[in-house]
């Protein structure tokens, strides 16, 4: 278990997120290329679930009991990476290799290349499916580990994310906990004008899961949802977390500009200095 | 014609022999369970069966995230419905990452018959054969349906198991060995090799008999195993017999018919005539009425071992 981790307060949380940005900006803007707007945005609740919630071994990746944090919003890669790296998974060195050839960090998440990756993702939609079967294993098993599964806010207008909402509470699976950064925006612009995905909370109601709605930058509420969550039996929960895209760095929140571009030296100098 | 017996129930009894063996086998179906016959095992595991309902691409999914967590599962639907509706599910969830899944179909190729071309599957092998890491085996009978089953369940790594709706011509005795990745010699022959697979098995063997009164002395090859194919029969049989002929219930772009021009082309050119569906979809009939016009029968295949044996450079 993550024990030395589990105690942190509120403020060291803070601390180690402001880190995860850091790193995003750099080793996206090292790479070239990436998404950094929805990586920003998940920076919370990624640093929440590995230094707070999970119970997980950063030496022991494949160790049976831990949660799983399965990124099903793929693009996101690097709030992952570093939440890894930062958590110990493998050195902080290697972030800057980015996309680079031969890297084990992909530019979408890869299971076979980097140790803690639960899942090969990067086509949208998949991940709530892949982990209704971690779940249902976890269950066949009589293992009592947690899911939890991060989707974007524009990838659930994929249809599979809704054939598996449905699956989940079929099965009554509990141990599962979705988590959707709803940043609101997608590459072509705002979610609500491109496919209009609302009333979200009231869908996810109605495909029979417990809902709980957030903001998903306040660490008080993100681990009082993930606490509540765990207390609710025969229904899986979602995590609505209302998100900023690109959140941290003034030039890029809710520039959707920043969904699939890498900043230029000048702008990853300035953001930067906008998390000091 | 000699006697007959159901892939599909070789599969689902198999999969029921296999459930009472190896408890992490689980099964996975899309609300056809009492066509794929997974129904045998449904009934003595529910715990280990998960029907998913309509919903394709969730199943495959589903089953990549048990095949992760260390269990062994069998995802089966219709062939027009995985890969046709999930496939980018089997390329990203399952290929990639070369998990342990084994998609198992039915139904596939003409022979599902009144269905009507939305339900012929002609392109699934094409679509699988593009995928990396996968095996794919096209069983000739039941019986070796039913240790081509056993072999997905015992070897790691991603399995497409490609069965039909009718029942086949025995082609194969319970002394039978299934070899993966090996090509069965059905019968000796010089002059020219019949490769088939599936349901064109038999009439390859019977064209084989065929043709052999006619003083035509044929090789027939079960290819069973579509991937990774056995280079080393089809080399053998372009350098001993000097003319090929594939027979397959798809089309004969990406599937046998490729695939042995893949390899003749590369080691040992030869003359390959395909019995295959050519760029076509086909429309509801008897099984027997559509084979029959498309040419996929024993006789399409006598006709095509004389096309090949006139192109063949003596």
């Amino acid at each position: 278990m993550n024990t030395e981790t589990v105690s942190l307060s509120v403020t060291e949380l803070q601390t180690i997120a402001k880190k995860l940005r850091r790193d995003i900006v750099t080793m996206i803007g090292k790479a070239g290329s990436g998404h950094p707007g929805g990586s920003l945005s998940a920076v919370e609740i990624v640093t929440a679930l590995y230094f707070k919630v999970m119970r997980h071994k950063p030496d022991d990746p494949h160790w049976s009991e831990r949660d799983r944090f399965v990124l099903s919003k793929g693009h996101s890669a690097p709030v992952l990476y570093s939440a890894l790296a930062e958590s110990g998974y493998f050195p902080t060195g290697e972030l800057p290799t980015l996309r680079k050839f031969g890297s084990s960090l992909q530019g979408h998440t890869d299971c076979n290349c980097t140790p803690g990756v639960e899942m090969s993702a990067g086509s949208l939609g998949q991940g709530l499916s892949f982990s209704i079967g971690i779940a249902l294993a976890g269950r066949l098993n009589k293992q009592n580990y947690h899911v939890y599964t991060l989707l974007g806010d524009g990838e659930c207008e994929e249809g599979q994310v809704w054939e598996a909402a449905m699956a989940a509470a079929h099965f009554k699976i509990d141990t599962l906990t979705a988590i959707v950064d709803k940043n609101g925006l997608q590459i072509d612009g705002w979610t609500k004008d491109i496919m209009n995905t609302e009333p979200f909370a009231e869908k996810w109601q109605a495909f029979g899961w417990h809902t709980i709605e957030i903001d998903g930058h306040n660490f008080n509420q993100l681990i009082g949802a993930f606490e509540q969550a765990k207390t609710i039996k025969g229904k899986p929960t979602v995590i609505i977390a209302h998100t900023i895209k690109g959140k941290g760095i003034s030039f890029m929140e809710n520039n959707v500009d920043f969904h699939g571009k890498a900043p230029n030296p000048a702008q990853v100098e300035q953001a930067l200095k906008e998390l000091t | 014609m000699g006697r007959t017996a159901s892939f599909r129930e070789a599969y689902g009894k198999t999969l029921l022999d296999l459930g009472k063996e190896n408890p992490d086998i689980v099964v996975l179906d899309a609300d056809l369970s009492h066509s794929t016959m997974t129904y045998y095992f449904a009934d003595q595991f529910p715990e280990r069966f998960f029907n998913c309902g309509i919903a394709e691409q969730n199943m495959v999914s589903i089953a990549a995230g048990l095949a992760i967590s260390g269990k062994i599962p069998f995802a089966s639907t219709f062939a027009v419905f995985a890969p046709g509706r999930c496939f980018d599910q089997i390329r990203v969830s399952v290929a990639q990452p070369h998990l342990n899944v084994k998609i198992v179909t039915t139904h596939s190729g003409l022979t599902v018959g009144e269905d009507g071309a939305s339900h012929q599957a002609i392109e699934d092998l094409s679509l699988m054969s593009s995928l990396p890491g996968f095996t794919i085996i096209v069983p000739a009978d039941a019986i070796e349906t039913a240790q081509a089953v056993r072999t997905a369940a015992t070897n790691k790594g991603p399995f497409y198991i490609r069965l039909c709706r009718p029942e086949g011509t025995l082609v194969y005795d319970e002394k039978y060995r299934f070899n993966l990745g090996k090509a069965n010699v059905l019968k000796a022959g010089s002059d020219a090799t019949i490769i088939a697979i599936g349901l064109l098995v038999a009439p390859a063997i019977e064209a084989a008999e065929n043709l052999e009164r006619q003083g035509v002395d044929c090789r027939v090859l079960n290819m069973s195993t579509l991937k990774p194919i056995d280079e080393t029969a089809i080399n053998q049989a372009a350098m001993e017999t000097g003319a090929i002929v594939t027979a397959e219930e798809h089309l004969e772009h990406g599937g046998l018919g490729s695939a042995v021009a893949n390899v003749v082309a590369k080691n040992y050119p030869v003359p390959v005539e395909m019995v295959a569906l050519k760029n076509t979809y086909a429309r509801s009939g008897k099984p027997a009425e559509l084979l029959e016009k498309y040419g996929l029968t024993t006789k399409g295949i006598e006709q095509a071992v004389r096309r090949v044996l006139e192109r063949k450079i003596c």
